[in-house]
C-alpha cells in the first residue's frame, strides 16, 4: 500500500510542478503569444498528471463498478484535445485583430 | 494520504492565485482571457482532488461539466473578439 | 413503415455510421448517468436512437473502409506524441525558470500536402503540443500553416526535418512531399 502512495504522491507532485511553471510563465513572459506557449503546454500535462495520480489512487483504494475511472479517463482525453484547441483559437483571434508579436529587445507588454 | 491531497489542494489554490494577477491586471482582453482559460484548467484538477479529499463522487460530474463550459466559453469569446459578432 | 423507398435506401447505406454513432452515444449515456435501472436504460436507448437517426452525418464523415487501419496507426502514433509532450514541457520549464529567459520568438509559414480535415486538425494540435511551437492559423484549402516558434532551433524541426508531417501523413494515408517553399519573416 505504501508504494502506491509514493507513486500517487510522485504523480501529484510532478503535475503540481508543471502547473506552477505554467503560472510563472504566464506572469513572466513578455507578450500574449509567448504566454500562450506556457499555458497551452504546461497546463495540459500538469492537469493530466494530477488526474492520472487520482486515477491510480482510485484503482487501489476503491472497488466496484468502475464508473468514476471511466469519467476520469474521459476527462484526461478531453483536456488533451480541448486545451490546445482553445489556445489555438485565442492565438488566431489575436493574430487576426493585428496584435504584433514581441521581438527580442523590445519593451514587454 | 489525506495530508497529500490537502497539500495538493493548497498548492493548486496558490497557482490559481498567481494566475489571477494576469486575469485581473493583464493589458487587453486577450491576456485576461488567457488567464481565465488557465484558471479553468486548474479548477478541473482542483475539483478532482477535492472529490477524493471530501470523498464525495459528485465532484467528478461537476469537473466534467466545468471542462466543457470552460472550453466552449473560451471558443465563443475568441470568436467574438475576432469578428465582433457571434455568428 | 412510414419511411419512403428512397429514405430506406439511404438508411441501408448509412447503417454502419448510424450504428457507430449509436454505440458512442450509448456508452456516453451509461457513463454519465451511472444508474442501471430499467427505466433509465430504456429512456437512454430511445434518446440515443433519436439522436443517431437525426444527426449521424455530423460525427463520422467519409468512407468507412480504411477507418480501422487508421485507428490502429493512430494508436501507434500516440505514445510518440506523449513523449514529445514531455520534452516540450521540460523545454518550456527550462525557458521559464532560467533567469535570463532565452527566447527569440519568430513566426514561420510553411505548406503541407495534407488536405483532409481530420489530419489537418491532428497536425495542428500536435504542433501546439511539441517543443517550442504553437499553431496560429491554418488555411485548409492550400494546406498552409502559420506557426509561432520560441526559437530558431525549434522552428527548424518543422521546416527542415518535417518528421511530424511525415508521421501524420503515414497515419492518415495521404502523400507527403518534402516542401521547400517556406518563408521566415520577422
Amino acid at each position: 500500500m505504501l508504494i502506491v502512495h509514493i507513486i500517487v504522491t510522485l504523480f501529484l507532485g510532478t503535475g503540481l510542478f508543471f502547473t506552477l511553471v505554467g503560472s510563472i510563465g504566464l506572469l513572466r513572459f513578455p507578450d500574449l503569444y509567448t504566454r500562450l506557449h506556457a499555458t497551452g503546454k504546461c497546463d495540459t500535462l500538469g492537469g493530466g498528471l494530477i488526474i492520472l495520480g487520482a486515477l491510480i489512487y482510485h484503482f487501489f483504494q476503491y472497488s466496484g463498478v468502475p464508473l468514476v475511472p471511466a469519467k476520469l479517463i474521459f476527462l484526461i482525453i478531453f483536456i488533451f484535445i480541448a486545451n490546445p484547441t482553445a489556445t489555438h483559437a485565442l492565438m488566431k483571434a489575436a493574430y487576426k485583430t493585428g496584435l504584433k508579436p514581441w521581438r527580442l529587445g523590445e519593451e514587454r507588454r | 494520504m489525506t495530508f497529500v491531497f490537502w497539500m495538493t489542494i493548497l498548492f493548486i489554490a496558490i497557482t490559481i492565485g498567481l494566475s489571477l494577477y494576469r486575469a485581473v491586471v493583464g493589458p487587453g482582453a486577450f491576456n485576461r482571457m488567457a488567464g481565465v482559460n488557465i484558471i479553468g484548467t486548474k479548477t478541473i484538477a482542483l475539483l478532482v482532488v477535492m472529490g477524493y479529499y471530501f470523498e464525495r463522487p459528485y465532484f467528478f460530474d461537476i469537473a466534467l461539466l466545468y471542462a466543457m463550459v470552460n472550453f466552449i466559453g473560451t471558443l465563443a469569446f475568441a470568436k467574438y473578439l475576432e469578428r465582433g459578432e457571434l455568428c | 413503415m412510414a419511411l419512403g423507398r428512397r429514405e430506406e435506401m439511404k438508411l441501408k447505406k448509412n447503417g454502419f455510421r448510424i450504428f457507430l454513432t449509436f454505440c458512442i452515444m450509448a456508452i456516453f449515456w451509461v457513463l454519465l448517468s451511472g444508474i442501471f435501472d430499467m427505466f433509465h436504460l430504456i429512456s437512454g436507448l430511445i434518446c440515443c436512437n433519436l439522436v443517431s437517426l437525426l444527426s449521424h452525418d455530423l460525427l463520422i464523415k467519409g468512407k468507412s473502409e480504411k477507418n480501422l487501419l487508421k485507428l490502429l496507426r493512430l494508436l501507434f502514433y500516440i505514445p510518440w506524441e506523449l513523449w514529445q509532450i514531455v520534452l516540450a514541457n521540460i523545454d518550456v520549464a527550462y525557458r521559464v525558470l532560467h533567469p535570463k529567459m532565452p527566447i527569440d520568438p519568430l513566426i514561420i509559414e510553411f505548406d503541407t500536402t495534407l488536405r483532409k480535415d481530420f489530419s489537418l486538425t491532428t497536425l495542428a494540435n500536435s504542433i501546439t503540443l511539441t517543443p517550442g511551437t504553437v499553431t496560429i492559423l491554418v488555411k485548409p484549402e492550400r494546406g498552409r500553416f502559420w506557426v509561432h516558434a520560441l526559437s530558431k532551433k525549434s522552428a527548424n524541426a518543422l521546416i527542415v526535418d518535417q518528421t511530424m508531417q511525415k508521421k501524420v501523413a503515414h497515419v492518415f494515408m495521404e502523400k507527403q512531399v518534402q516542401t521547400e517553399t517556406h518563408e521566415v519573416f520577422e
